[in-house]
């Protein structure tokens, strides 16, 4: 059951997002762009390798994907784009390739690491 | 052969101790004034005295020596081993800590490693992806981005791994990172600023700019938003020896980005390296005089002593006192 729902996830979200399957998806919060596809895989933010022309730094042939992901979080609904500015734990890698929907219902996708403390 | 694993004799360069540290001379700019922070060159061998010429050059001049990480995604001596390095040769270092080459483990362990030898002022960033150096064909990890491993870097100040274990005691570590005013989507680096600022970093060493309308705006949404005094701000002011050097950096440099008439500027100067000189004089007084801003991060390219022409041309105080002075008022 889980492996399909995360078959059927895929099929959806890969042409749309090209959705890497990460199993705990934060689209919602970042202008419905996936940040696993930043060639860096950065999950709060551009890095500081931006080009001029707002290109990636690793693929010049690409548009930084956090320079998407900001502009077009600036057109969400204004409780999606404060969310934008939330920290994002750390990638949970043993939910690469499961379903970020099953997850999201279970709450697994919420869980942060013991020593994941709030704001300093 | 072999090295000495202490600085020999004749290494000692350092004179004096420094006048504070990091954090207290940042925290309290009536009575310190600009705080100067430079970049060590990096070291491929040659044992203590290698890093000892560099450290005799920056150290009089320079409060705090950042120790870094493989710069430009190229290996060299790890940012851990200058730190203890610079350390031991007196003066305080700054231990870089970049993402792309270890796993979250890897990264914990050189923060507590490092401040097991006292070494505490931290200092994180995302880094270079490797296609920038000499290894391209390496797998770049990653495993964290920055603001995570500020996060990470708080929980270990807090006397606890990231999995929750206890460090007991908490190492007291003081944290800060990097930003870079002039890279795309500029509306938003202040807001990323905020974010590592939330995950704990206090102070933010900025890249090198050349475009002062560029950090003049970055400093003053800081103030607004209150990132500074929250976070000190120290700008990078690069000291080159002329041209070659600017172009090279808007080529290569991710994230630097330099105009061509300020190139040409330099280059079409009688003397280029007095011109370069000038340029960066000109962009220190100008980082000075904005907001927020609590001193200067100096990346020296030109290894003489300029970094001691600028301090004095800015009218900064010694970063380290000397040894006679010292005696005197014992």
């Amino acid at each position: 059951m889980a492996r399909l729902l995360a078959t059927i996830e895929h099929v959806v979200k890969k042409p749309i997002w090209d959705c890497r399957m990460c199993g705990q998806c934060v689209l919602h919060s970042t202008g419905l762009t996936c940040p696993m596809t930043c060639p860096k895989q950065l999950r709060n933010g551009p890095c500081g390798g931006v080009r001029e022309d707002g290109a990636c730094e690793v693929d010049p042939s690409m548009t930084c994907v956090w320079l998407k992901a900001h502009n077009r979080s600036e057109r969400m609904p204004r409780t999606l784009r404060k969310e934008f500015d939330d920290l994002r734990p750390p990638v949970d890698n043993r939910l690469q390739d499961t379903s970020s929907w099953a997850n999201l219902l279970s709450g697994r996708d919420r869980v942060v690491p013991d020593g994941w403390q709030p704001d300093a | 052969m072999s090295y000495p694993s202490r600085p020999p004799a004749d290494a000692a360069p350092v004179t004096g101790s420094p006048r504070g540290d990091l954090a207290d001379l940042l925290a309290d700019p009536a009575a310190h004034g600009p705080v100067i922070t430079a970049e060590c060159p990096a070291v491929d061998s040659g044992g203590i005295s290698a890093v000892a010429a560099h450290v005799a050059r920056l150290a009089p001049h320079a409060d705090a020596i950042n120790a870094t990480d493989n710069p430009a995604a190229r290996a060299h001596v790890s940012n851990v081993a200058m730190a203890i390095a610079i350390k031991q040769l007196g003066a305080q270092p700054i231990l870089q800590v970049a993402c792309r080459d270890k796993n979250r483990l890897a990264l914990e362990a050189d923060i507590v490693g490092a401040a097991l030898h006292g070494i505490t002022a931290v200092c994180c960033m995302t880094g270079d992806d490797v296609t920038a150096g000499d290894e391209p064909e390496a797998r770049r990890v990653f495993d964290l981005d920055s603001p995570q491993l500020i996060r990470a870097a708080s929980s270990l100040a807090k006397g606890c791994y990231l999995s929750g274990r206890a460090l007991d005691p908490a190492p007291p570590l003081f944290i800060g990172a990097v930003e870079n005013p002039a890279a795309p989507p500029f509306a938003y680096r202040v807001r990323r600023g905020l974010k590592k600022a939330a995950a704990g970093a206090r102070f933010l060493q900025l890249q090198i700019c050349y475009h002062p309308d560029r950090l003049a705006e970055f400093a003053e949404l800081a103030r607004d938003s209150g990132l500074t005094p929250r976070v000190a701000l120290l700008p990078t002011i690069a000291l080159l020896k002329g041209s070659r050097a600017l172009r090279y950096m808007t080529a290569n440099v991710p994230g630097i980005h330099i105009p061509e008439p300020v190139i040409e500027r330099v280059e079409n100067a009688a003397d280029p390296g007095e011109a370069a000189y000038r340029l960066a004089l000109e962009q220190a007084e100008h980082a000075l005089s904005l907001p927020g801003v609590r001193g200067l991060h100096i990346a020296d390219f030109r290894h003489d002593d300029t970094i001691a022409r600028l301090r004095s041309d800015l009218g900064l105080p010694a970063a380290h006192s000397a040894p006679d002075t010292d005696a005197l008022t014992v």
